[in-house]
């Protein structure tokens, strides 16, 4: 086992499930995400966020999250630097779009750029919820139980600023580029496909990037729109 | 009726393999559209050497496609404007009168050059070498039916079998990786009951053959398949990532 991150396939496995792991990830954080834009008191949301929170299941989890990311992003730049080796002296004249798509040829630029937005995006809600706080969290009781009030936190950010809206709807279409491209490569990585299933994946990756960069494309434009 | 027309090309010209190379333009006139590509270059290298000029090097042999000798780049794509193709089924009506023509070898470390336009493509059979065979004399052709074989199966591990070697899906790819080919050789022995057998070492000797050589790794971009001449497809890819990580773990 030991050299099986220096083969060539050993090195795309890698990449393969924590990528795998983190549209895992993805989906929940959508799913609770959505809980903002179907109650406008914010009770439903922080219940939901309190959850995420307290559960020990999720607390175990948290770090293992943390470790994909990086695992994930840093593994990126070491297959694609190893890439590079194997072209040292490029084309002149290239006409790629007639074999591949752009996203396929671009992951490690949209991988870059979805960093970009995870650092603000860490910066605005993770890092203010669970270490430096906020004014906005301050403590709302619901159902009997005392919670953080994060709905304040994230309803005000995007009710407040068009620029970070903005910013919110471009990093969920950057990330459904990502997936388009990731959701079968992943399959195809650790030899789940063949003829049939590689169309199959194919379509079912297409609806899944889709589902996930409108998902989370609503959330800052529901508060735009409505407040 | 014939059609002619007449072509700027820009060739890759090299020397040697430690020479510095260039691009230089030539003109051709009065090419006929009927003519194949390869045989416009003949036309280029017939001027040349009545110009006195050394003729441009580049591969060629059966010029019907199925030997998988010649390359060339041609206007940002292996094998040029045209599916499913090896150059020298490349007609020049692909083409308009009046174009400028970019003409490159296959970019590949694993594929050093030798001259101007002639890649060495001895990579591919040192990968065969490690394992692209069955060990033992499995005899004469058997009889029909003595091993069942799904139709399925057959025919998958036939098409596979249809790779000529050409390196067109190292060119293609953007990390020059050569797991078209080498999936295509894995999987025409994994499908079928007499390459099954040493399945797992094949697999393993294969990739590890493959990244020594400097190859790059897949990304599943898909252009080897599009640019393949015999449509091999990458589920071929699959199969292989499949196969090596059956035999790694297994270990």
């Amino acid at each position: 086992m030991s050299n099986f991150l220096t083969t060539s396939i050993g090195r795309k496995f890698l990449m393969s499930v924590t990528g795998l792991f983190l549209m895992m990830f993805i989906m929940v954080h959508l799913t609770i995400n959505l809980l903002l834009i179907f109650d406008d008191s914010g009770d439903l949301f922080n219940q939901g966020a309190h959850f995420m929170a307290t559960n020990p299941a999720i607390k175990i989890m948290e770090p293992v999250l943390a470790l994909g990311f990086l695992v994930h992003i840093i593994w990126s730049l070491v297959v694609s630097l190893q890439n590079m080796k194997a072209r040292p002296i490029g084309y002149k004249q290239l006409n790629n779009s007639q074999s591949s798509s752009w996203a396929s040829r671009n992951m490690l630029i949209l991988g870059a750029l979805i960093f970009v937005f995870l650092v603000m995006h860490i910066i605005q809600f993770f890092w203010k919820i669970k270490v430096t706080g906020d004014p906005l969290l301050q403590h709302v009781t619901v159902g009997g139980e005392e919670m953080e009030n994060t709905y304040a936190l994230v309803a005000t950010l995007f009710k407040e600023s068009l620029l970070y809206s903005i910013a919110y709807v471009v990093g969920a279409i950057l990330l459904g580029m990502h997936l388009v491209h990731g959701f079968w490569s992943a399959f195809q990585t650790i030899g789940f496909a063949n003829q049939i299933w590689l169309k199959r994946l194919k379509v079912v990756g297409a609806v899944f990037a889709i589902i996930i960069a409108i998902g989370f494309s609503v959330i800052p434009l529901y508060f735009q729109i409505k407040f | 009726m014939e059609k002619t027309i007449n072509l700027t090309l820009k060739v890759w010209r090299q020397n040697g393999p430690k020479e510095k190379g260039r691009f230089e333009t030539y003109q051709v006139s009065n090419i006929s559209t009927d003519s194949s590509f390869l045989e416009m270059m003949d036309i280029l290298n017939e001027q040349l050497i009545s110009e006195n000029k050394e003729p441009i090097a580049f591969d060629h042999d059966c010029r019907e496609g199925i030997c998988g000798m010649c390359s060339l780049y041609i206007n940002g794509r292996p094998h040029g404007p045209d599916e499913d193709i090896t150059t020298c089924q490349l007609h020049m009506r692909k083409f308009k009168d009046g174009e400028t023509v970019t003409i490159e070898p296959w970019r590949a470390a694993a594929f050093p050059i030798i001259k101007d336009l002639i890649v060495d493509r001895t990579a591919f059979d040192t990968i065969i070498a490690a394992g692209g065979y069955v060990s033992v004399n499995t005899g004469g052709i058997p009889d029909a039916n003595a091993i069942p074989i799904a139709k399925v199966a057959a025919d998958e591990a036939m098409d596979a079998a249809s790779c000529i070697g050409c390196g067109a899906c190292v060119a293609a790819c953007k990390n020059s990786s050569a797991m078209l080919f080498v999936s295509a050789k894995v999987s025409q022995l994994a499908l079928l009951p007499q390459g099954k057998v040493e399945a797992k070492r094949r697999a393993k000797a294969m990739v590890a053959k493959m990244d020594e050589l400097g190859f790059g790794g897949c990304t599943n971009t898909g252009a080897c398949e599009v640019e393949c001449p015999k449509n091999i497809s990458i589920s071929n890819i699959s199969r292989l990532n499949r196969e090596f990580l059956k035999a790694r773990f297994s270990d």
